[in-house]
């Protein structure tokens, strides 16, 4: 794998409403994808990991505002641009062609009114309106092929399909115009734990086949473990820790990331004793001073109600690929 | 298919409960026409005469109601409604042909201007909040509480005049022979046009706010997000994703509100003396007219009863969660 950037999001901050009143939802967040990975972002509900996803495609719905930072895509050909400052009509052809999206509503995802064709061409003929309507047929009846539903289900209407069905649709429509970036914003939690594993299982061998990256949201950590090969952990609006998935699941340096991975049961390995995380999710409108998981933190000393700490390198054993903000592990350079 | 015959035989059903209250009615209503033709003569008539008349309507004792009922139900299905008393001899079938056009084309052109322009104003009050448009909705809700008959008096009275382009009441001038040239036409249509203002003014809310509040519903749902997400020109989004969703509730009241199109502007029509059904209807309560109240009733019930068929139809059509399989 190359590390070529793909997404680079930079000092991006997201606000619910105007003035005092204000809600900071996503805080200084930095975090750069690179062509060919799945990134995963996790972290508890209300963490901003979602409003992170909607706002880098500008997808706020009122009154959610981007109040600063930029999101730097890279074409595969040609120069970098940054997505915040599209014109309406350029934004409209960015999306979908090079950033899809698969939403976390399974079964609220398509149009109740329109046959499953009739919303997998549409996309075709807003995007290439010179396609001829044969070819759009055929290029969808394929992505229905490549997600594995009988392409005869072409005319079926959305109630007519399983939850599992309707999600692998949704997959195979942001497939269907080859972006360069996916994102999965929790794609299968509606759904049971048989068809989450199916599901991305297929998503995993399709990345492999068609090379596109991934950012995966999700609040399970044990699927981003399994599935991902960078893993961010939100917190409160920003990014606490980051690093490879193995890291993080072996070595975990933020107190809230350890709290994370000891509250499920590991998919592989030994068994280990479950554990919650005392308290509950920070109110983002009066958030606590200096770190914002220190209320919470077994591990809280003395500059952590006073400063925020920086994301950075940590001072640590394999310290290079990985950053952390957290007083605990100070930094030796901030990244981004 | 089994799904519409079951709806067809409910429909059936519901035509021969409405035929037949539609038949009793009437006979509790307390007093008889021919009192209220000797009121009309003021004691000109005589005993013969009066006694006649009782026979001419068919009034008199010698048959029970069940015959009665049986006689109502043979003459239905021949077409013939009787012959009305106030209009005697006019058959009421007679009567009807030629007040309903008029009714239909005022109400009915009407409810479908109204349908469609508070329908379109809606999805764009919906779509575009916070814009000009949400001043839409309090005018047009305050001309709504208006009730129409008072607005069509305020119309009258401050719009018709002898130098006024409106005439305040008819359906057409008196000097024209109803026909389709060019002098009745244009006449027909300038009587019509402020009765036509007035049922707009107060009825067009309704459309708005219901269109408008299903917009802002489905304006929240997921596929309206994916719709943006997928790159579809806004209008794209607003019409096909939005607006088809949201749509369906207000198609349905559209189909029930042509089913008041015959009865349901009585007011209008009195206020405005306009030729139509509403006009008859009141004229025929007056001189307790019963074959034609009964004719009107039944081509009220009938429209009620074709309205909400048409609403299911509608409804299979654009919804496809409505139709059953197999």
């Amino acid at each position: 794998m190359t590390m070529e950037p793909v997404l680079e999001i930079r000092n991006l901050n997201v606000e619910y409403g105007l003035g005092d009143k204000a809600v900071r939802a996503v805080r200084d967040v930095n975090l750069t994808l690179h062509r060919g990975e799945v990134l995963g972002l996790a972290g508890e509900s209300g963490s901003g990991k979602s409003t992170l996803a909607y706002g880098l495609t500008r997808l706020l719905a009122p009154p959610g505002v981007i109040t600063g930072g930029e999101v730097i895509y890279h074409p595969e050909k040609s120069d970098p641009y940054d997505v915040l400052g599209l014109s309406d009509k350029a934004l409209r052809a960015f999306r979908w062609a090079e950033t899809a999206i698969v939403f976390q509503g399974a079964m609220n995802s398509l149009n109740p009114v329109h046959k499953i064709s009739t919303q997998l061409t549409d996309v075709l003929k807003a995007h290439e309106p010179k396609m001829s309507d044969h070819t759009r047929n055929a290029r969808a009846r394929e992505m229905l092929k490549l997600v594995g539903i009988s392409p005869d289900r072409m005319d079926a209407y959305p109630h007519q399909l399983s939850g599992g069905m309707r999600q692998r649709v949704m997959i195979g429509m942001a497939l269907i115009l080859q972006p360069q970036v996916v994102i999965m914003d929790e794609p299968t939690t509606a759904l049971d734990v048989v068809m989450q594993r199916q599901i991305l299982g297929q998503l995993i061998e399709l990345r492999e086949r068609l090379g596109f990256s991934v950012i995966f949201i999700t609040h399970d950590l044990s699927l981003l473990v399994e599935f991902s090969n960078r893993i961010a952990i939100m917190y409160g609006g920003r990014i606490v820790e980051e690093a490879p998935a193995a890291t993080i699941y072996r070595d975990a340096l933020h107190p809230y990331s350890k709290g994370l991975l000891s509250s499920f049961p590991a998919l592989r390995g030994p068994r280990r004793e479950l554990a919650g995380i005392p308290g509950s999710p920070p109110d983002l409108a009066g958030m606590p001073s200096g770190c914002s998981f220190h209320p919470r933190c077994p591990r809280a000393f003395e500059p952590c109600s006073q400063h925020i700490p920086v994301l950075g390198r940590p001072d640590a054993q394999n310290g290079a690929a990985r950053s952390v903000a957290c007083w605990l592990h100070p930094t030796e350079q901030p990244v981004g | 298919m089994k799904y519409f015959l079951q709806r067809i035989a409910f429909y059936l059903f519901t035509a021969w409960a409405a035929i037949t209250l539609n038949f009793f009615i009437p006979r509790l209503v307390p007093g008889d026409p021919v009192q209220s033709l000797i009121a009309k003569f003021r004691g000109q008539l005589s005993t013969e005469a009066i006694n006649s008349l009782y026979v001419l309507f068919g009034l008199d004792d010698d048959k029970g109601l069940w015959t009665q009922y049986i006689d109502y139900w043979k003459q239905l299905f021949h077409g013939d409604l009787g012959l009305s008393f106030t209009f005697f001899p006019s058959p009421v079938s007679q009567i009807i042909g030629d007040a309903l056009p008029w009714t239909v084309m005022l109400v009915g052109i009407t409810t479908v201007i109204s349908f469609i322009l508070g329908t379109s104003l809606g999805v764009l009050a919906g779509w575009r909040r916070g814009s000009w448009t949400d001043g839409l909705l309090p005018v047009t809700t305050f001309f709504s509480s208006v009730p129409y008959f008072w607005l069509g008096i305020i119309a009258i009275y401050l719009l018709t005049g002898p130098d006024s382009f409106f005439p305040s009441s008819g359906g057409f001038d008196s000097a024209l022979v109803p026909a389709f040239d060019q002098y009745f036409i244009p006449s027909a249509v300038q009587h019509s046009l402020l009765p036509a203002l007035t049922i707009l003014i107060s009825s067009v809310s309704g459309w708005i706010l219901s269109m408008r509040n299903m917009m802002v519903t489905v304006a929240s749902e997921d596929y309206i997000t994916v719709a943006h997400a997928k790159g579809l020109s806004e209008r794209r989004v607003a019409v096909s994703y939005a607006a088809r969703n949201a749509l369906l509730p207000n198609i349905s009241g559209f189909a029930l509100s042509l089913g008041f199109i015959v009865g349901g502007t009585l007011l209008v029509e009195i206020v405005f003396s306009y030729p139509g059904l509403g006009f008859i209807l009141l004229q025929a309560l007056g001189a307790k007219d019963y074959p034609l109240m009964q004719g009107i009733f039944l081509v009220i019930t009938i429209s009620v009863l074709v309205a909400n068929l048409l609403a299911d139809l509608a409804y299979l059509l654009l919804d496809p969660r409505t139709r059953k399989e197999g």
